[in-house]
């Protein structure tokens, strides 16, 4: 038995239960035994006392998009990287795409997933599992024995399958067994050999540009296959206006659609890439200004419902090349929390919001019961600074990778001490 | 001396400030005129019967070809000879899979022989800024991709301007694959920098997104494209973009935007037609036009090793000048 924990003193932003007050939460055997809001907490006499000193208490973040490169590609990333990564980050939980070397398509490889992590990594792991065998695209895996391995979900990762057939019977065998299924939606013909959004600024660099109606044309198929089967669908990410419409109109006739995006999509636009930066070519890839406000709008409204880092680990030998030739992807996982705060300090979204799309929503997609503040949840929490002003550098990361599309970034806001189960697996320098 | 003699003549123009040609977008107006001008110096030497400046001995350039071509690659070639430089030229052969590899490790390779200047064309947009970026001596843009292809842009300023007297006032119609063609990309920075009015005609299939955009108009009817245009410049129509996705033959692609006289009849009577080579004659062309008085492609094969004569006389100054 570990000593009761209390957090004293602490704004506590619970998207959930819509609190953004001052208070206490009592910690006992990992889990969250009582919360004091609005005053101060009876203290048990063994407890250990941490005064947040007026610091924001949330819930701790769940990611639902990283790519690990392990097994495979540990040289990428490995489960101990990238949990060492996640925590720093303020990340408790995220889902692993199943894209590694094999592919995670066997309820073996989950079975093998979740034992390596509990021993390697500070932060839950939930691995996802691929929708078809090897990703290709062609036969759909073992739903029902990946499920009973632990899978948290079906998706295959940074593939979109094309066949409108195979996606209607993998929906339906989905539904089955009530698996959330997450899609990452590209129409490969009209992608082609595009490498950034198609327009002006893609001309003027003279690289193939990939339309939006790559990535509408295939969600609008989705959500229609979706009402079809029952399925709990999650369009993966979003990145234009028109998604957002498409995403509205089923989600008023069907409760059971969810949308995500991307924290680069959010907070970056094509004119980052200047002169083929290749840490920004990214899928689905940066869109104009206009559909950046437009996606900070549908956040606003409900309308897509979570946010992820979209974390994918590429080392410079795949990023050091002609932009058209570079691997897609950047790291996330470190800088999530402080891009989403971005959001919040230039008054765009609130920060309740924010930590919603982060926290509580990801935990009722994929039925988790953390993600929340409240009595008998896990106590995976974060305290943040909200306004520690730092700047990042690739030097500074836990990752194994250094392909960040914030480096020199000067950000506003950091995570000062995470716990999971009650343990504190990371703390600030400055506080240590 | 030679240095002294190089010394006098580059001595004749103020220091050129770049230390690349990756991009047209890269250069002030004042230093496309003075490239332009270096040109015509160069021209008069190119026409000598000893045509030959020490300007660049003891330099060493190497043209690193990662596509092959083989008129720019001579051309590159000639004008670095002419200039009295080393120069070696390499052919890189790639396979679609390594070609990334192959461009950083050979820039590593090549950098430790200590060139003055690579000319560097490859096939991927950006590649030439990035192999830019790993070596320590001036790269020139020998076209990358569909982005740019700087000293056509530079050779045809120059013929038109021979031909036309000036570049002032004059409208230049280009037409044909304006979505992959890196010489419409530098030519429209280059004219639209020193404010020529410029127009794009193609198929609908082979307009880049966003073109209209750019400060250029836009047709898709070659008869109203060309009305009382100045210069007509024909691009080169790969055959591969007429394979039923692009365009459906080569016959209705010379039906509508081939030039043939009829359509010239629009251009001013005057109007002069270029290309920047090789030519697909029947194909964007009729051959009695590329053959006519009205034709200065040879003279921009001609202005092409002088403006090249000229871009690497201004990046490579001679270095102990006072």
């Amino acid at each position: 038995m570990t000593r009761p924990l209390v957090i004293d003193n602490a704004r506590i932003v619970d998207p959930a239960s819509n609190t953004d007050q001052l208070g206490a939460v009592l910690i006992e055997d990992g889990r969250i035994s009582d919360l004091a809001v609005g005053g101060p907490a009876g203290v048990p006499d063994d407890a250990e006392v941490i005064n947040a000193n007026g610091q924001v208490l949330a819930p701790g973040l769940i990611d639902m998009r990283v790519f690990v490169g392990e097994p495979g590609k540990e040289y990428r990333e490995t489960l101990a990287s990238a949990g060492a990564a996640a925590v720093a980050g303020g990340v408790t939980s995220f889902v692993m795409m199943p894209e590694t070397t094999p592919a995670v398509d066997d309820g073996a490889l989950v079975d093998f997933l979740i034992r390596r992590a509990e021993a390697q990594s500070p932060a839950r792991i939930l691995p996802a599992a691929a929708i078809t065998k090897g990703l290709a695209g062609k036969e759909i895996t073992e739903f029902g024995l990946l499920k009973d391995a632990g899978a948290i979900c079906l998706t295959d990762g940074a593939q979109s399958i094309q066949s409108s057939s195979l996606l209607r019977s993998a929906m339906g065998y989905a539904a089955n067994f009530d698996m959330p299924f997450i899609h990452h939606v590209s129409d490969a013909a009209l992608t082609g050999d595009g490498v950034m959004n198609e327009g002006l600024f893609a001309t003027v660099l003279g690289l193939r540009g990939i339309p939006r109606e790559a990535e509408t044309i295939p969600l609008a198929r989705d959500l229609q296959l979706a009402q079809l089967t029952g399925v709990r669908y999650h369009a993966a990410q979003i990145s234009t206006a028109g998604s957002a419409e498409l995403v509205k109109t089923a989600k008023s006739r069907n409760e059971k659609v969810t949308a995500g995006i991307s924290i680069n999509n959010l907070c970056l636009n094509e004119n980052d890439i200047g002169r083929y930066r290749t840490y920004f070519k990214l899928n689905p890839p940066l869109r104009t200004e206009d559909d950046r406000q437009a996606m900070i709008a549908a956040l606003r409204e409900g309308i897509i419902d979570t946010i992820h880092s979209d974390h994918d680990p590429q080392d410079t030998e795949v990023k050091r090349q002609p932009f058209a030739e570079a691997s897609n992807g950047a790291i996330g996982l470190e800088t999530l929390l402080a891009a989403a705060l971005r959001l919040v300090h230039s008054g765009d979204l609130g920060l309740i919001t924010v930590l919603r799309a982060m926290t509580s929503r990801p935990a009722e997609i994929l039925g988790l019961e953390s993600g929340r503040i409240s009595r008998g949840a896990p106590a995976d929490l974060i305290l943040v600074d909200p306004e520690y002003p730092w700047q990042v550098t690739e030097k500074s990361f836990r990752s194994r990778s250094r392909n960040t599309s914030f480096e020199g970034a000067r950000m506003q806001g950091k995570v000062m001490r995470t716990i999971m189960g009650g343990r504190t697996v990371f703390i600030h320098e400055d506080i240590a | 001396m030679p240095q002294q003699n190089s010394a006098r003549f580059s001595g004749d123009f103020p220091p050129f400030q770049q230390r690349h040609l990756i991009s047209i977008a890269d250069l002030q107006q004042h230093e496309i005129v003075d490239l332009l001008d270096r040109a015509e110096r160069m021209i008069e030497i190119s026409r000598q019967e000893r045509k030959s400046l020490p300007t660049l001995s003891g330099k060493t350039q190497i043209n690193l070809f990662f596509e092959p071509s083989t008129r720019t690659q001579s051309s590159f070639e000639i004008a670095g000879k002419r200039l009295g430089a080393l120069v070696v030229n390499m052919s890189v052969k790639t396979s679609s899979v390594s070609k990334g590899e192959t461009l950083i490790d050979t820039a590593a390779t090549l950098n430790a022989m200590r060139p003055d200047v690579l000319v560097v064309r490859h096939s991927a947009a950006g590649a030439v800024e990035l192999l830019s970026q790993k070596v320590g001596c001036s790269v020139v843009n020998a076209g990358d991709g569909a982005h740019e292809h700087p000293t056509q842009a530079l050779l045809d300023a120059l013929t038109i301007r021979n031909h036309k007297g000036t570049l002032a006032g004059l409208t230049v119609a280009i037409c044909g694959d304006i979505a992959n063609s890196r010489v419409a990309r530098s030519n429209l920075l280059l004219l639209g920098a020193l404010n020529v009015r410029t127009r794009v005609i193609a198929p609908r299939t082979l307009l880049p997104p966003g073109i209209e955009n750019l400060a250029t108009e836009v047709f898709t009817n070659m008869e109203e494209g060309l009305r009382d245009a100045d210069v007509v410049m024909m691009l080169r129509l790969q055959h591969e973009r007429a394979n039923g996705k692009m365009i459906p033959s080569v016959r209705e692609y010379y039906r509508f935007y081939g030039l043939d006289e009829d359509k010239l009849r629009h251009a001013k009577p005057d109007a002069i037609v270029m290309h920047p080579g090789p030519m697909n004659r029947g194909v964007e062309i009729d051959p009695a036009i590329a053959d006519s008085e009205r034709s200065v492609i040879t003279d921009q094969v001609e202005m092409g090793v002088a403006v090249r004569m000229a871009v690497l006389d201004a990046l490579l100054p001679a270095r102990n000048t006072p």
